[in-house]
């Protein structure tokens, strides 16, 4: 069988973030694995601006941003097998893959990460009565169509989800020669940036009508129209509120789901909050060895987070390689005295009032470094609040926001000092409190 | 006097911002609660302008098209007519990201550019 240090499982910002960080900390004998023909991941069909703001200053397109990483692990490198599908990693960390250069093929990794991006919500998922036409596409199959084939999915287009890439869509379509008409939200506000309702729909006058969902689908062979209505607060449609729209074409953009069925064959556990896997503060997730980053972790925003995070992913696996190489050519004692230390001071990092999710979700006192950065969601719109963070009694950190968006990630970050002097015992909560 | 309202989209809170002009000078401006809200607000009615990203056609290319950006920001009413320009357009592979694949669009002095490369 094949062997390497780390194998990479996906080539997109997560992937090549990860390998080029991994490279950089000392680890030549890499591996990444991408399924589509070339590296660059979703960003090959972000052709719009905003990219890299955090990481390079400048607004970069989706394939300039993915050019700079895809250059760099060049010039490191790090080897790459596209057209390459992982089938399984199994929890002993043999990945098995298939190309049709190659065949079938397996590899014995000392580490994996995990960075297979995220899919679409599909119709499937949404209960949408009527018959199943032609003309109906989640928003970035539209985006691949438009941007990558040059193909146009339709001609008159209502979009449900007002979703980023629903919004970017909205403009894409409409300077392609479509007439978009409506974008429809469920809920009493949009997930998408402020600066994408703006430039995407305000510029275009395209209208964008909160609370309201579509409630029926026309058309057998191809997509004719669909039927929306107002929706009351718990999201059930409002009799007497129904309007139809013509339409050849309807896009969803009604969230992502972080793509996991590699990981739960390597034993790993997923976070029902996330859809994404459980880590540390090390980015591993509950099998040993394996890590995870980017949004096949959590679905991110902005591409400048994902980069930042994988690094530390790729960084914490070459540390995790290394302290194993150690372990193992050492005597057993001084492992038997980790793992013991490690056990007993493993603080839950948990969600509490108005926040979803956090991750990491666990941290090891032991390993912990300078600093900590939570990063989380919330469930609501705050306005004038205090993102908390506290341990029992102790509160670690209180911070004032004027604005918390459940479309836009926040951070916490903890220092070392602060969690002195806190009990091996405790938990660490992340809180909103409204004033 | 013309009165204008804008989001500003300086950030998440996305304030409401009234700007008053009088014709092309703006005499008053409220809603914003930071500097760039105020930056925004003035330029947006003034002058507003946007990057323009589109793809076009590649003859021989490994894709059908590669993706281009305006390199500089341009007036936001010129935004349909250079989408019509780069529509006539169609380019020989292969193509480095950075190359002009139009220059001058819709008379603004401003080159668009490829923004990936493809090759044949």
């Amino acid at each position: 069988m094949r062997q390497h240090a780390i194998v990479i499982i996906g080539g997109g910002p997560a992937g090549l973030a990860a390998a080029i960080s991994a490279a950089e900390h000392g680890e030549k004998d890499l591996l990444i694995l991408e399924r589509d023909r070339e590296l660059g991941g979703i960003l090959n069909q972000c052709i719009h601006n905003g990219f890299g703001l955090h990481t390079f200053q400048e607004e970069l397109t989706g394939p300039e941003y993915a050019a700079r990483y895809i250059e760099k692990a060049r010039e490191l490198g790090i080897p790459c097998l596209t057209d390459t599908m992982v089938l399984d990693i199994s929890p002993e960390k043999v990945v098995t893959a298939v190309s049709p250069a190659e065949g079938l093929f397996q590899i014995q990794a000392e580490a994996v990460i995990l960075a297979m991006g995220c899919r679409e919500r599909p119709r499937g998922a949404l209960n949408l009565p009527g018959y199943r036409p032609a003309g109906i596409f989640t928003a970035g199959t539209a985006q691949r169509l438009v941007n990558v084939e040059g193909r146009m999915p339709g001609r008159e287009v209502v979009i449900l989800g007002s979703g980023d890439i629903g919004l970017i869509m909205a403009r894409r379509m409409t300077l392609e020669g479509a007439k978009v008409k409506v974008v429809a939200e469920l809920m009493p506000y949009s997930g998408g940036l402020k600066r994408n309702i703006v430039q995407c729909l305000e510029d275009y006058g395209i209208p964008l009508k909160l609370s309201h969902t579509v409630v029926d689908i026309h058309g057998k062979e191809r997509l004719t129209g669909v039927t929306l209505a107002q929706v009351d607060g718990s999201g059930r449609p409002i009799p007497g509120t129904e309007e139809e729209y013509s339409c050849d074409t309807l896009l969803l953009s009604v969230g992502l789901i972080p793509e996991n069925e590699l990981s739960k064959s390597a034993g790993v556990s997923l976070s029902p909050l996330t859809s994404g896997p459980v880590v540390d503060e090390s980015f591993q997730t509950s099998t040993e060895g394996i890590f995870a980053c980017g949004n096949v972790l959590h679905v991110h925003d902005l591409v400048d987070f994902v980069s930042e995070e994988a690094s530390n992913a790729g960084r914490h696996a070459v540390e995790y390689i290394r302290r194993k190489r150690e372990t193992n050519s050492g005597g057993c004692s001084g492992k038997q005295e980790e793992t013991d230390s490690a056990k007993s001071s493993v603080l839950e990092i948990l969600p509490g009032e108005g926040v979803r999710y956090t991750v990491p979700s666990a941290l090891h006192m032991a390993q912990m470094e300078e600093t900590l950065k939570i990063r989380f969601r919330v469930r609501n719109v705050y306005r004038n609040c205090y993102v908390t963070v506290s341990a029992g009694d102790h509160q670690l950190l209180r911070r004032k926001k004027q604005i918390l968006a459940p479309g836009e990630m926040e951070e916490a970050v903890i220092r070392r000092e602060a969690l002195a002097d806190v009990l091996p015992a405790e938990n660490l909560t992340v809180r909103i409190e409204e004033v | 006097m013309e009165k204008r309202i804008l989001t500003c989209i300086g950030c998440p809170m996305g304030c409401e911002l009234t700007v008053e002009l009088d014709g092309e000078t703006v005499t008053s401006i409220s809603g914003y609660t930071c500097k760039r809200g105020k930056i925004y607000g003035e330029k947006e009615v003034t002058h507003p302008t946007r990057i323009v990203t589109t793809t076009v056609r590649i003859a021989r290319g490994a894709a059908p098209v590669v993706p281009v950006k305006t390199k500089e920001d341009i007036p936001k009413d010129k935004i349909f007519q250079c989408i019509r320009e780069l529509k006539n357009v169609t380019v020989q592979a292969p193509v480095r990201a950075g190359e002009a694949v139009l220059k001058n669009v819709a008379g603004t002095g401003v080159d668009v550019i490829a923004v990936k490369t493809v090759g044949e």
